[in-house]
């Protein structure tokens, strides 16, 4: 289906990222946000709360980013496309709420605008020390759906489809901006709501009855969700439940459940997946790069091309689950890996493990509250080629 | 036996497919499930337009033996869960039943806020005074004194008392029965059902098993007899005097019944107000 016109600012803009941010939760239809302030994101909600009277949303803020991340999945429930907006600290207090989404199967959108952590760290300045974290940070073994963007207009395509891929799949989508993108102003152009395609929320097919199964999935392992209120009398648990959402404690319950919560992410990777790719056709040097640092790694790579160095550069825009199998094939050919990163070295060990000795791969790495020199990555590309 | 021939009339609200349920004999879970289907019973309510939200404890797993749709959420987020929902679906009347850890002590911000907000759901606290799930903690309205395994001297914390934390934090509600009381426990729930706003009633329930035997209070049939002997019905009283006493009196009745406007409606009227024809009104069923 198409995007809801009353929500999309059709026109060519001047939007910071997390501006930018709301307007894609708007045009994806995203009409009701619980949040708690923090900055560099109270913006995403400041600008939530002027625009929802005018389109018929709802914005609530809540005492907590605890109560913000479960208030959501009621209203996810109550069939509203729904997210919230935090950072760092906030992301920590939400931890056991992703787990509870992804047990639940809840559609919903975790906005996290990193900045520099650990604790209190850098509110005002730029991280990217929260990617393991969005992928493991809740207690037990589920999958995620975590995107990158690198630039406010991104910042407005890509939260529709961290909309859109949450409906899909039913998993909780982090949402994975930082300070830089959140607070760069450059140009955004929203389409008319006629060029955005929306995912409409799974509606089961099947009529309310004694036998109603809450978590029959369906091929691609996702089941479809029931309206609230309409008879189906189900029942939603975070406990380990069968397909009819009744608890059950038991290793064979587990084992069906949580591989199927795994592989409906895990399967579907190759579908999941955005990649961008630029001169790879001949690069000796792979620079693997997410975020605002694969905006930074474009300059290296015009410096090492100018300097006759043959050097590309690999940016999952899509980095959970991450693109394994095309590190693994770029492995094949490239002479080495270069992974610059705000942190002290995450997504950096997911290359080295898919690369798997068959070249050397660097980190680059950096606490953040600033971004990479260029040309401090030049030089470790220049230190690997020798 | 013949279809029907000797069922209980709560029966259609229940899972009955997931009975025994996990509750101890005596335990006073099962008297406010029956009191709450009853009160369904009572108010004709369409139960489909009903949804019960617990969070985590004994009493937690109540949702997962109502046949509504029901909500078994994290420990102590059922009221900010319940909100969610609630202003996704304001037509639909929207229950909390859980436990006093979950709802007051994990739960204690939720539970001001939403009541501040005046947020338009039922909040219904079995009040057992302990962390029985777990074996038997202290929790926050265990009277003074009282043994549990991490107080294993007796309690020293002063507990809260719930009708006064409810009034002055702005419920439009408030009563308190035990489960001897099951008639005006069972109204109580009748009056919430069909009163708008943020509504409290406290149920006080004996745990047997886990708080009774190692405070040397009986089993669950004295624990009937001592509310019968030790409650005193005050409708109206003073909130501030409603605090609970090891082996003292426990003052029970409707405290408070006022109207204030919901979180929705006042929303709505604020928003219509600041900016007339630029408001989208969302649906809150608030009659315009």
């Amino acid at each position: 289906m198409k995007a809801d016109p009353m929500g999309v600012l059709v026109g060519a803009h001047f939007l910071d990222g997390d501006h930018a941010c709301c307007e894609g939760a708007l045009a994806a239809g995203c009409r009701m946000v619980f949040g708690y302030p923090i900055t560099p994101s109270t913006e995403v909600v400041e600008r939530i709360a002027r625009r929802f009277p005018m389109v018929g949303g709802v914005f609530i803020q809540m005492e907590d980013e605890i109560a913000s991340s479960i208030a959501i999945q009621g209203a996810a429930w109550g069939g509203k496309k729904v997210m919230t907006v935090t950072s760092g600290p906030g992301m920590s207090l939400m931890q056991e709420h992703i787990g509870f989404a992804a047990m639940t199967e809840t559609p919903c959108v975790f906005v996290n605008v990193q900045r520099g952590g650990p604790s209190t760290g850098l509110p005002t300045l730029p991280g990217q020390a929260d990617m393991m974290q969005a992928r493991w940070g809740s207690h037990g073994d589920y999958e995620i759906i975590a995107l990158s963007p690198n630039s406010p207009q991104e910042c407005f395509d890509l939260t529709i489809v961290a909309f859109n891929m949450s409906e899909r799949y039913r998993v909780p989508v982090m949402f994975m901006m930082d300070e830089s993108v959140g607070h760069m102003t450059e140009r955004v152009i929203i389409p008319e709501s006629t060029e955005i395609d929306i995912e409409p929320r799974r509606l089961t097919r099947a009529q309310p009855s004694e036998d109603y199964e809450l978590y029959a999935p369906e091929e691609d392992l996702v089941p479809q969700m029931p309206p609230v209120g309409a008879g189906y009398r189900f029942h939603v648990t975070g406990l380990t439940h069968d397909e009819k959402g009744y608890p059950v404690m038991n290793a064979w319950v587990q084992e069906k459940l949580v591989r199927r919560l795994v592989d409906k992410i895990r399967k579907n990777a190759s579908e999941i997946a955005i990649n961008q790719e630029f001169e790879l056709e001949d690069a000796e040097v792979v620079i693997v790069a997410y975020g605002i640092t694969s905006r930074v790694v474009q300059r290296t790579m015009f410096l090492a091309r100018e300097k006759g160095l043959k050097v590309g550069v690999f940016r999952p825009v899509v980095v959970w689950p991450f693109p394994e199998d095309r590190i693994r094939e770029l492995a094949g050919r490239a002479k080495a890996f270069v992974v610059p990163e705000l942190n002290y070295g995450q997504v950096y060990y997911e290359v080295e493990r898919l690369v798997a000795g068959r070249a050397p791969c660097r980190l680059v790495d950096h606490g953040g509250g600033a971004l990479h020199d260029p040309a401090d990555i030049l030089k470790v590309v220049e230190e690997v080629l020798r | 036996m013949s279809q029907g021939e000797h069922r209980n009339p709560v029966e259609s609200f229940l899972r009955m497919d997931r009975m025994p349920h996990i509750w101890c004999p005596g335990c006073g879970i099962g008297i406010v499930v029956n009191c709450f289907v009853r009160a369904l019973l009572k108010s004709k309510i369409d139960v489909d337009s009903v949804s019960v939200v617990s969070g985590i404890g004994c009493t937690g797993r109540i949702a997962g033996y109502f046949k509504v749709d029901s909500f078994h959420t994290t420990h102590g987020r059922p009221i900010p869960f319940a909100t969610g929902l609630k202003t996704a679906r304001p037509d639909m009347n929207i229950v909390v039943l859980s436990g006093e850890g979950d709802l007051i002590a994990i739960g204690g911000n939720h539970f001001i806020h939403a009541a501040r907000r005046n947020v338009d759901i039922k909040v219904i606290c079995v009040n057992n005074f302990t962390y029985a799930m777990t074996g038997g903690q202290v929790g926050p309205t265990a009277p003074l004194h009282s043994i549990a395994t991490t107080a294993p001297y007796g309690s020293h914390e002063r507990p809260f008392n719930l009708p006064f934390l409810a009034e002055s934090s702005g419920a439009t509600y408030v009563a308190r029965w035990t489960t001897y009381h099951v008639r005006q426990l069972t109204k109580a729930m009748v009056d919430v059902l069909n009163k708008p706003g943020f509504c409290f009633v406290e149920a006080i329930a004996p745990c047997p098993t886990i708080y009774q035997r190692r405070n040397r209070m009986g089993d669950g049939l004295e624990m009937m007899r001592f509310y019968r002997e030790h409650s005193r019905i005050a409708n109206g009283a003073d909130t501030r005097s409603l605090d609970i006493e090891m082996g003292g009196e426990i003052v029970v009745g409707k405290f408070i019944d006022r109207d204030r406007p919901t979180y929705l409606e006042a929303m709505d009227e604020e928003l219509s107000k600041r900016l007339g024809n630029r408001y989208v009104p969302y649906p809150t069923g608030v009659k315009r």
